[in-house]
């Protein structure tokens, strides 16, 4: 292989997947489950903020315990801005990207003196400062969170039906899929992954470490923002469990479930996890006992995760 | 308007009990993550399973006394199985294969526990003859806090005995702060690894179940409790017994005089309804305020066990 980095593009597999992708709520409305095309859409906005995630743990070395934080800030920004009367998704989801980013930036200036574990521990600390004063607030409505009303309108578009906003979800998600290979094959990109693999060498040989981790912090950020922004849409409803810790800790697990610094590595997750409790919960009520379960064997005999698996299987050893 | 002194006096009694308490635990996750270099999110499961263990074994026996033995002795086995049967597979994997794999762990410890005792929670009464308040200079404070003070306090010396003057400990102190060298050094790590785990786990009972009786014995008690557990060792400085002690008592007494006395302080300071929404607000903050600054100063928190 002559450029080990390069993440490839595998049309033909790549258009297979969109295709399924693509049919799904047509399916989902022929055997009439509508039910599943919103949960389908859950799953794909999880994906992005899942993919933002493994940006930084997979291939920055970023072990962020605070990404709540940012879905939060995108979700709270759009609640907010409709209840102010603005309903235009062009407006809404930019701005929660904005104040996802305004925030990342923010968080990422100072925990970014840190490594390692440390870096874990003080995201945790901002993301619990931000859960703690939006609870505290009566304008984001406190324990309760806020509702929304109504789904943002996206011009000709109606998001009011659930298939229109799959398909939006769907392209979004495709165009952050696309945005991150892009990023990962430029020289930022090769930057990130060498910081990740060896910073003190990437430092020695001239490369501005800080600013190069901190823009990822933010981009991740950003993109965390807008799914939460498009997940606020999505329920019509806000609440502060989007912030609180347990959420960091679920996109964190859906990240090493479906593979660190692999592409797919975060949808893979995303979608086994959420897939997996969605079945499993109409079986028993101790469907976390066969979660546990399955994460343990992932671990043990899956030491790459579910795209590893894939890779694996793919190469035939 | 002033702040009566035995309100202060019983909200720093309170701190420092809540401080002794987080130390227990923070003692085995610092240790298990100095030596072993490993993130074991379960050791909040050791902490549930200890006050269950407790709180069954006391309404079997009739005996606070037995409750605590049995907790003690069964939780050290719950960890022992699972260091042997689990954990030893991980130590040289990567941090988020622990991460992951403890978390599939406090999966499966709740759903078990939740199979056994039920969702609901589960009475863990003290000891009668500790229900009372006792007169302390002008003030009174229940019997039951106090003697959980106590046996904190003992129990911290002890252990802080162990670590640093023992044989056992300073094999525990050379792998903290470099363990390839001490297995060159001929420390059978092994061993010592199944031995730190248990202690951790002991003690995590012992926590379990002094603090049964105070709070709720339910299902998930585990995880918030290990994330101040975290907050603790990082502000200690991970690997250092010392620094857990001091990030324990750090951490109990600026969250209980927080919790206590920055509503107040607040009303004092600004408009009543600033301070409705602040005050509370600001007192959750303090503990991760606390860390974040630290971390700032000292990267690798107050007293850091290596290098």
């Amino acid at each position: 292989m002559r450029d080990t980095l390069r993440i490839p593009l595998e049309p033909w597999p790549t258009l297979a997947v969109i295709a399924v992708l693509a049919l799904l709520p047509a399916v989902a409305l022929a055997v009439g489950q509508p039910f599943y095309v919103v949960f389908a859409t859950r799953v794909l906005i999880y994906a992005l903020i899942a993919t933002s995630l493994n940006l930084l743990i997979g291939y920055v070395g970023l072990v962020s315990f605070g990404h709540a934080a940012f879905v939060g800030a995108g979700a709270y920004t759009v609640a907010v801005l409709m209840a102010a009367g603005i309903a235009s998704a062009w407006l809404l989801w930019p701005a929660a990207i904005v104040v996802a980013a305004l925030l990342a930036l923010l968080i990422g200036a100072i925990s970014l003196r840190t490594r390692g574990v440390y870096f874990i521990m003080i995201t945790l600390a901002f993301a619990q400062m931000v859960y703690y004063l939006v609870v505290s607030l009566r304008v984001l409505g406190s324990d309760d969170g806020l509702t929304l009303g109504a789904r943002p309108t996206i011009g000709l578009v109606s998001l009011d039906r659930d298939t229109s906003f799959y398909y939006v979800a769907l392209a979004i998600l495709l165009a952050a899929l696309l945005a991150m290979r892009a990023l990962l094959n430029a020289p930022f990109g090769r930057a990130l992954q060498g910081i990740r693999d060896n910073e003190i060498r990437m430092e020695a040989i001239g490369f501005p470490t800080y600013r190069l981790k901190l823009l990822a912090f933010v981009i991740a950020g950003a993109a965390a923002g807008l799914g939460g922004g498009l997940l606020a849409s999505l329920n019509g409803l806000v609440g502060p469990n989007l912030l609180h810790w347990p959420e960091s800790g679920v996109l964190m697990i859906m990240v090493i479930l479906g593979g660190t610094g692999r592409l797919l590595g975060g949808v893979l997750g995303a979608a086994a996890l959420l897939i997996a409790q969605e079945a499993l919960a109409g079986q028993t009520i101790h469907w976390p006992l066969a979660i546990g379960v399955v994460l343990l064997a992932v671990v043990l005999f899956a030491p790459q995760g579910l795209s590893g698996l894939i890779r694996r299987g793919g190469a035939g050893s | 308007m002033t702040l009566p002194p035995t309100l202060i006096a019983e909200q720093l009694l309170n701190g420092l009990q809540l401080g002794l308490m987080l130390f227990l635990l923070a003692a085995g996750l610092t240790l298990v993550f100095g030596i072993m270099d490993m993130i074991n999110l379960a050791h909040g499961s050791l902490y549930m399973i200890g006050a269950y263990l407790a709180a069954a074994v006391t309404e079997a026996s009739g005996s606070f006394l037995l409750g605590i033995a049995g907790a003690i002795a069964g939780t050290a086995l719950v960890g022992i199985a699972l260091e042997v049967a689990l954990l030893r597979r991980l130590y040289r994997r990567s941090h988020l294969s622990q991460v992951l794999a403890t978390f599939a762990v406090i999966l499966i410890a709740n759903e078990v526990v939740r199979m056994i005792w039920g969702s609901q929670p589960i009475l863990l009464a003290m000891p009668a003859a500790l229900s009372g308040p006792v007169e302390l200079g002008g003030f009174r404070y229940p019997a039951y806090r106090l003697v959980v003070i106590g046996a904190g306090l003992a129990i911290a010396l002890l252990l802080y005995l162990l670590v640093t003057r023992s044989r056992a400990g300073m094999w525990v102190r050379a792998g903290a702060s470099d363990r390839e060298m001490a297995e060159v050094m001929g420390v059978d790590t092994r061993t010592l690894f199944t031995l730190v785990f248990a202690i951790g786990a002991a003690l995590c009972a012992v926590a379990g179940a002094l603090l049964g009786p105070l709070l709720a014995v339910q299902v998930g008690m585990g995880e918030n409790i290990l994330i101040l557990a975290f907050v603790v060792i990082t502000i200690g400085g991970i690997g250092s017994i010392r620094g857990a002690l001091v990030g324990a008592l750090l951490v109990g007494l600026i969250d209980t005089a927080g919790r206590a006395f920055l509503p107040f302080l607040f009303r004092q300071m600004f408009p009543a309804v600033v301070a409705a929404e602040a005050g509370p607000a600001v007192a959750s903050m303090l503990i991760y305020m606390l860390m974040a600054a630290v971390l700032f100063f000292r990267p690798t928190g107050l007293f850091p066990a290596r290098g």
